[in-house]
């Protein structure tokens, strides 16, 4: 049954140096202010699972809190570039950063199979791309049925997965709305997850086929308004796309990100 | 062939972006990547082709931006959708299960069989320039129906051999889809900002089949890291409509504001 708990306390229970940890939202709702407790609160070694690393993971990985990033598009969407990964990678700043790199349709199918219990995804991809030269989890099988040539690649169960959404209810019930992306997945394959929302409601206010994740199904609810920026929360605020233009300048140098770290996520409070 | 002046007033980057946007068909269900590809697939849409299903890999379904994303899960296009779907479902779903007519790339780099890098610049374990990785194109070149692609020429991008394969064209040797069931036809049209490239119908190998009004053959030889072969009935791209223009601009300018405004 989700717990609902400060930020603060949902990070230092479920976010140990060294674990597995899935911060997931494509684009949309991704929980920027869990990763800035996780910065705060030092974490190291981690293991950080994205399909789109985004700002989120270039943060958490030039504030040194990585060890192996495992996604499958590591740019800042329509900008360019994640100077802070792409530092970690070609010149080993703060420290080397291992990578694993998948296909989105392989993540995506990675993430449905780890919720959905099994070991491996299959699914009819890297033909002809040389991923599976550099990525020693993408595997090729043969279908028992057909003899057709298959990929395979684990599935994906992280430790925790943090995911951030509209609302929940007191319950701990939680609505997700708009784009979806893997959130559901994510939670429901890892072993423990938070949810971080916009608010707490008596009613989630919703329809039939709405997406929600039961209450039962999630370890902790934590409230971050406006969680997500400058990503977005649908239906309570727009994408900051003038940040994510700023954000280039900020990551390329080493100096102006440290600073911009210290002032925006050290500095500030848990609303960060 | 003679160069053929240009009669309206347009940039190369608009050239490239209505040609490619005519390229889609009115009606196809296309798998749209973002930027240049979303500029002419959006336009298409304003234009000829007001039924084209756009569809983009943050499960987006039919959507129809006022203005263009700057990320391919921005807000704009889950408000346009008639549908949003999760992301495990848009690939499994829709694409891999055969939905999609058309998947419009773009990329970093693009060698004579279309194979496309957006993977890295040098070698893996110690790469000069990491880029940002496949994303959603390895499947999309693969299990779309066809694929067109658009991007900016330059020796740069245009190399004999991309330094790695993030996504298949037809393979270091041009075979690379022989004898493969269930894959799409792979790379149809390469759309730049100079001319229009279709794979040879046996080798695969890139050939001009258009020049844009004003560019001469030795321009695009010179934008290119190979010998690139012109085809012998090398046409004249027509040029972009005086409405084409005003509804690019028009959209590009919508854009502008609205990102800047965020």
């Amino acid at each position: 049954m989700a717990e609902i708990l400060s930020l603060h306390d949902a990070v230092t229970r479920y976010v140990e140096d060294g674990t597995t940890v899935a911060m997931e939202g494509f684009t949309h709702l991704i929980p920027f202010a869990a990763g800035h407790e996780v910065i705060r609160q030092g974490k190291r070694d981690l293991t950080l699972v994205r399909m789109t690393p985004d700002l989120i993971y270039d943060q958490l990985i030039g504030a040194g809190c990585a060890k192996k990033v495992i996604f499958s598009w590591g740019g800042n969407p329509g900008v360019g570039s994640l100077h802070r990964l792409r530092d970690a990678v070609e010149k080993g700043w703060p420290h080397r950063v291992e990578i694993l790199e998948h296909s989105h349709a392989a993540m995506a199918c990675a993430f449905e199979a780890g919720a959905a219990g099994l070991p491996l995804a299959v699914l009819r991809g890297y033909v002809g791309s040389e991923l599976p030269n550099v990525n020693d989890q993408i595997k090729f099988i043969e279908c028992p049925f057909t003899g057709e040539r298959l990929a395979a690649v684990p599935s994906v169960r992280p430790d925790v997965s943090i995911v951030h959404a509209q609302k929940a209810d007191r319950a701990g019930n939680v609505l997700v709305e708009g784009i979806v992306g893997v959130q559901k997945e994510a939670v429901l394959a890892a072993t423990h997850s938070i949810v971080t929302v916009e608010e707490i409601v008596d009613d989630l206010d919703t329809h039939p086929n709405a997406c929600v994740i039961p209450g039962w199904a999630i370890d902790a609810i934590a409230v971050a308004e406006q969680g997500s920026l400058p990503s977005y929360a649908h239906g309570y605020y727009p994408r900051n796309n003038r940040f994510y233009k700023e954000w280039d300048a900020i990551a390329r140098d080493r100096d102006t990100f440290t600073q911009w770290i210290e002032e925006n996520v050290m500095n500030a409070g848990e609303t960060a | 062939m003679s160069h053929v002046e240009k009669n309206l007033d347009y940039t190369a980057g608009e050239m490239m972006t209505v040609t490619a946007a005519r390229a889609l068909e009115n009606g196809t269900t296309c798998f749209v990547g973002i930027g240049l590809p979303s500029e002419a697939a959006n336009l298409a849409r304003l234009t000829h082709a007001p039924d084209v299903v756009l569809i983009y890999e943050s499960g987006t379904l039919q959507t129809k931006p006022e203005v263009l994303p700057l990320s391919i899960g921005d807000g704009e296009l889950a408000e346009t959708a008639l549908t949003t779907v999760s992301v495990p479902e848009m690939f499994r779903y829709w694409l891999q299960g055969g939905k999609i007519n058309l998947g419009f790339l773009g990329t970093a780099q693009i060698d004579r069989y279309c194979n496309l890098n957006t993977t890295l610049i040098g070698d893996y374990t110690a790469p000069k320039v990491r880029l940002p990785g496949g994303g959603g194109a390895p499947e999309i070149a693969t299990n779309a129906g066809e694929v067109f692609i658009t991007l900016k020429h330059s020796k740069r991008a245009f190399v004999d051999q991309v330094d790695f394969i993030t996504t298949l064209g037809f393979g270091r040797d041009g075979k690379g889809r022989d004898g493969v069931p269930n894959i799409g036809k792979g790379p149809t049209r390469v759309i730049t900002d100079l001319c229009v490239m279709k794979p040879d119908p046996e080798t695969k190998e890139l050939v001009v089949v258009s020049l844009h009004p004003g560019v001469s053959a030795e321009q695009v030889q010179e934008a290119t890291g190979w010998e690139i072969r012109f085809t012998e009935t090398l046409e004249s791209t027509p040029e972009p409509s005086a409405r084409e223009l005003e509804v690019l601009r028009g959209l590009k300018e919508r854009t502008a504001q609205a990102h800047a405004g965020q």
